[in-house]
């Protein structure tokens, strides 16, 4: 009893250490080790679990081999055979039943993870209803409570928990905050995926698409924002606020023309591509193209970037399916008054 | 010529060799580019599109055309002569398991120099893998090189069961069958079982995208999850067909260089099965983020975590066969010896996976990758190292280098180590597989240029074994009977490399480890079961040749028939599939001159039955 409580004692501070080695590992707002949710708390405190019990197995493993190799190895002059064993039904058992429990003890929270985590909120009132539809290469969230449609930054108050539901318009996808909760993935129409997360704290996280989609797979990022209910509140009104359009009226009619026929703006345009309600104001521009602000070291200015999507945007999403502002007829100076108006189309809630 | 005919289980093995090295050689460049694309953050050394060309070449290739054939020249070279056989039991059908094997591999090759390789992922998902969204002949290639491919393993599968059934020696009872024909004969009943569902999955696939089905298209009434069903109930057996056979080079291993007998021989026998069982009620682990609901996820969860327990019963016997013993640290051992804890490795984070609310988190990220790899290439490649090491000499007469073979091990498994490890970690931090660059300040960029630089170390390890292979082809193949001295299975008994009929007299077996048996009583050889006699043999044939070639035609002409190439005569010849026809004329041809012209082989006199070694 002495003896293995000293075994224990040696493993203890391996496992702090260990621990301190995980958390500390990675960005706050990406990181799966270091959960801003119940959710990606409750994932990963089996995955604490389950890293304990195998390192522990490990450590058995590795000290029985270490042993091993060094007490057994073939001595020069030793020329008698060793003793040829047949087994040890004693042992074997023994190592049969130890997996199994270790098994058991994972098993047991897997399971109630599992029911406690896949509770369906779709019917929850108090919960805030987002349906995703991911696209190549971008994702749509629509709050079918406020009548409200959104892309690539998903807005959502602190505290409440936001039931989704996901689908896909066209390829597979796979929705995933790491720091929030673990992924679900996107399909079509008649196996739709539901679950829910909350993020108790403000700020902003990191989203991707974690399944393999076609060439802008690794591009396909999205932002979470969580804020204060009255802060969601006044963005829920500003997103339903009549649309802003350029001042310039000549702009205005190029505008309408060549981009409203696919996104919308406000009250106006199409629902084919990414709502542009409030762009200025985004995390990033087409998902990828951080825009300067807390914790985006390599931001740069929002109308910087957007002059880049514009002018080419096959080149910062290959294979997205929006048409070059310039085969549109559009001419540079057209695009930097469009990318201008765009930058500063800013919604004001916070 | 010769090469082209033969018949003999031997020389296919070396074949399987040569052509399975060859893919392995092309797997691991595109490995390299791999890496090198991901050195650094927003890298643009390859662009996206060949980028998801090359991960699901490498996938597919390792998988399909480099690892597989690379276990199958092992059992072909080794399975007869440990159970006694003087060939499988259908030579002629193991030539066109390799036959076939060749030109599916090598038509999915083709796609590289064809307008576009697959690019949807090796588990190519649909609708990605669709017509709509994949337009390219890619996934073509994928499709029917793959069933090509998959023809020759089925066939080759369904040989290695028939032969283990049927040929072993006198008195070698299924109890006394040396663990690699055990792991051998398990694997091939996986294949049985496993493969049918890739080649249904498959033709449905090549259906939707050649002829216009709708299995997979939801607006035509299909589903894209059912896809997900098929390739894993494949998928997940295919881990054990290449896990298997590690686990029985691995039992040889040990054994020889430590000098004792397997430790819980039986217990080793029962998990095998019992991994194999197993294996067939899991593949729905690979799906917890498809949204098969809670109860699914659970059953799933717990039947994948209970795979732990035979493993580690098998882990358990490997230390405690060396318990006691008197271990030697040749190349060959080294690589069993580091495979013991490497394995551990990427079993314990696979049973992490099994939970499947954590899986959440791990799937389709870094963390995966870096378990695949530590199972595939720190169970598998470093398995057959040690196996290559250890049979050399019985396949080619000449032992490979010691010191050469020991740099291999060295510089191959610190590599591994560095370019592995460090991934776990990328993928707890957010990093998610299968994507061409990352953004900048995520401290993704440290551990994924320490990966590339491990990476790198693996190809120097590798190339080091070739370099010692080419040093040793030069050497006289003088090799005596049983090089390591303490060899403990019948092919140990007979001389390096074997005659063209392996056993002069059919051994008779008299317990486990038969050869060691005999050598402990005081034998120099095995006891007899049959006196001298006229020994029959296959008569060589270039018919799996040809019908292979058919077979490929048959698949470029399927491949292109929607095609227009703005030429008439082309055109008419595709479109009408003509070229389908011919090609499928020459393979049933073969077939027909093969059913109707009776082989009856040949005999070897007793007076030409010298000791000496076929050529190989």
């Amino acid at each position: 009893m002495m003896k293995q409580w000293q075994v224990a004692k040696r493993i203890l501070p391996l496992l702090a250490v260990f621990s301190l080695l995980l958390s500390a590992c990675g960005r706050e707002d990406l990181s799966v080790m270091k959960p801003q949710g119940p959710v990606a708390q409750g994932q990963y405190d089996l995955m604490k679990l389950s890293i304990t019990i195998m390192i522990v197995v490990l450590i058995i493993v590795f000290a029985i081999a270490a042993y091993v190799l060094i007490r057994f190895r073939r001595r020069a002059g030793q020329n008698k055979m060793p003793e040829q064993v047949e087994g040890n039904f004693k042992l074997e058992v023994i190592w049969t039943a130890i997996p199994l429990l270790l098994v058991i003890v994972l098993a047991v929270p897997t399971v109630k993870t599992i029911f406690a985590q896949g509770e369906d909120l779709s019917k929850d009132k108090n919960a805030i209803q987002v349906k995703v539809t991911s696209h190549q290469y971008w994702w749509e969230f629509t709050y079918p409570q406020y009548d409200v449609t959104t892309a690539q930054d998903l807005i959502i108050p602190t505290g409440k928990k936001i039931a989704f539901e996901l689908k896909t318009a066209d390829v597979l996808h796979s929705f995933w905050v790491p720091s929030l909760a673990g992924k679900m993935d996107t399909n079509p129409d008649g196996t739709l995926n539901k679950f829910s997360f909350s993020a108790p704290n403000e700020g902003v996280y990191r989203g991707k698409c974690a399944e393999l989609c076609g060439r802008s797979h690794a591009f396909m990022e999205f932002k979470v924002k969580a804020v204060s209910q009255e802060s969601f509140d006044k963005w829920v009104n500003e997103m339903k606020a009549p649309a802003v359009l350029p001042e310039d009226t000549q702009l205005a009619e190029k505008f309408k023309t060549n981009c409203l026929s696919c996104h919308a703006v406000g009250d106006q345009g199409g629902p084919v591509a990414p709502n542009l309600t409030g762009i200025g104001g985004k995390q990033s521009v087409a998902g990828i193209l951080l825009n300067q602000g807390e914790g985006q070291e390599d931001g740069n200015p929002v109308l910087d970037n957007m002059k880049e999507w514009l002018h080419d945007p096959q080149s910062v999403k290959p294979g997205n399916t929006m048409p070059n502002p310039k085969d549109l007829g559009l001419t540079d100076e057209e695009i930097d008054g469009i990318a201008e108006y765009l930058a500063n189309y800013k919604l004001d809630y916070e | 010529m010769d090469w082209i005919t033969t018949v003999d289980h031997k020389k296919i093995a070396v074949l399987y060799l040569i052509a399975g090295g060859f893919f392995f050689g092309i797997g691991g460049i595109e490995a390299i580019l791999i890496r090198i694309q991901l050195m650094k953050p927003m890298n643009d050394f390859v662009s996206a599109q060949v980028f998801n060309e090359l991960i699901t070449m490498h996938g597919t290739t390792m998988i399909f055309l480099g690892v597989m054939p690379i276990i199958f020249a092992v059992m072909n070279a080794v399975v007869p002569l440990q159970i006694g056989a003087r060939d499988v039991a259908f030579p002629f059908v193991n030539a066109l398991g390799f036959w076939t094997f060749l030109f599916g591999g090598l038509l999915l090759n083709l796609s590289w120099l064809m307008g576009g390789a697959p690019d949807a992922g090796w588990t190519a998902y649909t609708p990605l893998s669709g017509s709509e969204y994949s337009g390219t002949h890619g996934v073509d290639f994928y499709t029917i090189g793959l069933q090509i491919a998959g023809l020759g393993t089925l066939i080759g599968g369904i040989n290695f069961l028939a032969t283990i059934i049927t040929m072993r020696a006198p008195g070698m009872s299924y109890m006394r069958m040396p663990m690699f024909t055990w792991t051998t004969f398990i694997t091939s009943a996986i294949i049985l079982f496993a493969f049918p569902a890739i080649t249904v999955g498959l033709v449905l696939l090549t259906f939707d995208r050649i002829l216009g089905a709708n299995f997979f298209d939801v607006a035509g009434g299909g589903n894209p999850v059912l896809w997900q069903h098929i390739f894993w109930i494949f998928g997940h057996p295919e881990v054990y067909i290449l896990i298997l056979p590690a686990f029985g080079i691995i039992s040889e291993v040990i054994p020889t260089f430590a000098r004792k007998r397997l430790f819980g021989y039986s217990s080793m026998v029962f998990a095998t099965i019992l991994i194999a069982f197993l294996g067939f009620m899991v593949w729905a682990h690979h799906m917890f983020t498809t949204g098969l609901g809670t109860v699914a996820n659970a059953l799933f969860s717990i039947s994948t975590m209970l795979i732990a327990v035979p493993t580690g019963i098998k882990i358990f016997n490997w230390l405690f066969t060396m318990w006691g013993g008197q271990i030697r640290f040749t190349a060959a051992n080294l690589f069993a010896v580091g495979f013991v804890p490497t394995f551990v490795m990427g079993g314990v984070t696979g049973v992490m996976l099994a939970s499947a609310p954590a899986d959440f988190q791990f799937h389709d990220t870094y963390f995966v990758v870096a378990h695949f790899h530590y199972v595939i290439v720190g169970g598998l490649v470093l398995g057959l190292f040690s196996g290559l090491h250890y049979w050399w000499p019985k396949m080619f007469g000449r032992v490979l280098s010691e010191t050469l073979g020991k740099w291999t091990f060295w510089t191959f498994m610190i590599g591994f180590q560095l370019t592995f490890f460090v991934q776990h970690f990328l993928g707890l931090m957010g990093m998610q597989r299968r994507i061409v660059t990352y953004l900048p300040n995520q401290d993704f960029d440290l551990l994924n240029l320490v990966s590339s630089v491990g990476a790198f170390l693996m190809g120097v390890g590798v190339i080091l074994f070739l370099v010692n292979i080419a040093i040793t082809t030069r050497k006289p193949a003088d090799a005596p009977n049983d090089p390591w001295e303490d060899g403990r299975t019948l092919e140990w008994s007979i001389p390096s490399p074997p005659p063209e009929y392996n056993f002069k007299q059919t051994p008779l077996v008299r317990g486990i480890d038969a050869y060691w048996k005999e050598k402990m009583a005081g034998h120099t050889e095995m006891t007899p079961a049959e006196p001298v006699g006229s020994i029959h043999m296959p008569s060589a044939t270039p018919l799996p040749f040809v019908m292979s070639v058919g077979i490929f035609i048959a698949g470029l002409g399927l491949m292109f028939s929607k095609d227009d190439f703005h030429n008439a005569f082309m055109n008419g010849l595709f479109n009408n599939y003509i070229v389908v026809i011919i090609g499928l004329l020459i393979t049933f041809g073969a077939m027909a001159l093969r059913s109707l012209y009776d082989d009856h082989g040949w005999h070897i006199e007793p007076e030409d039955q010298d000791e000496k070694g076929v050529r190989t």
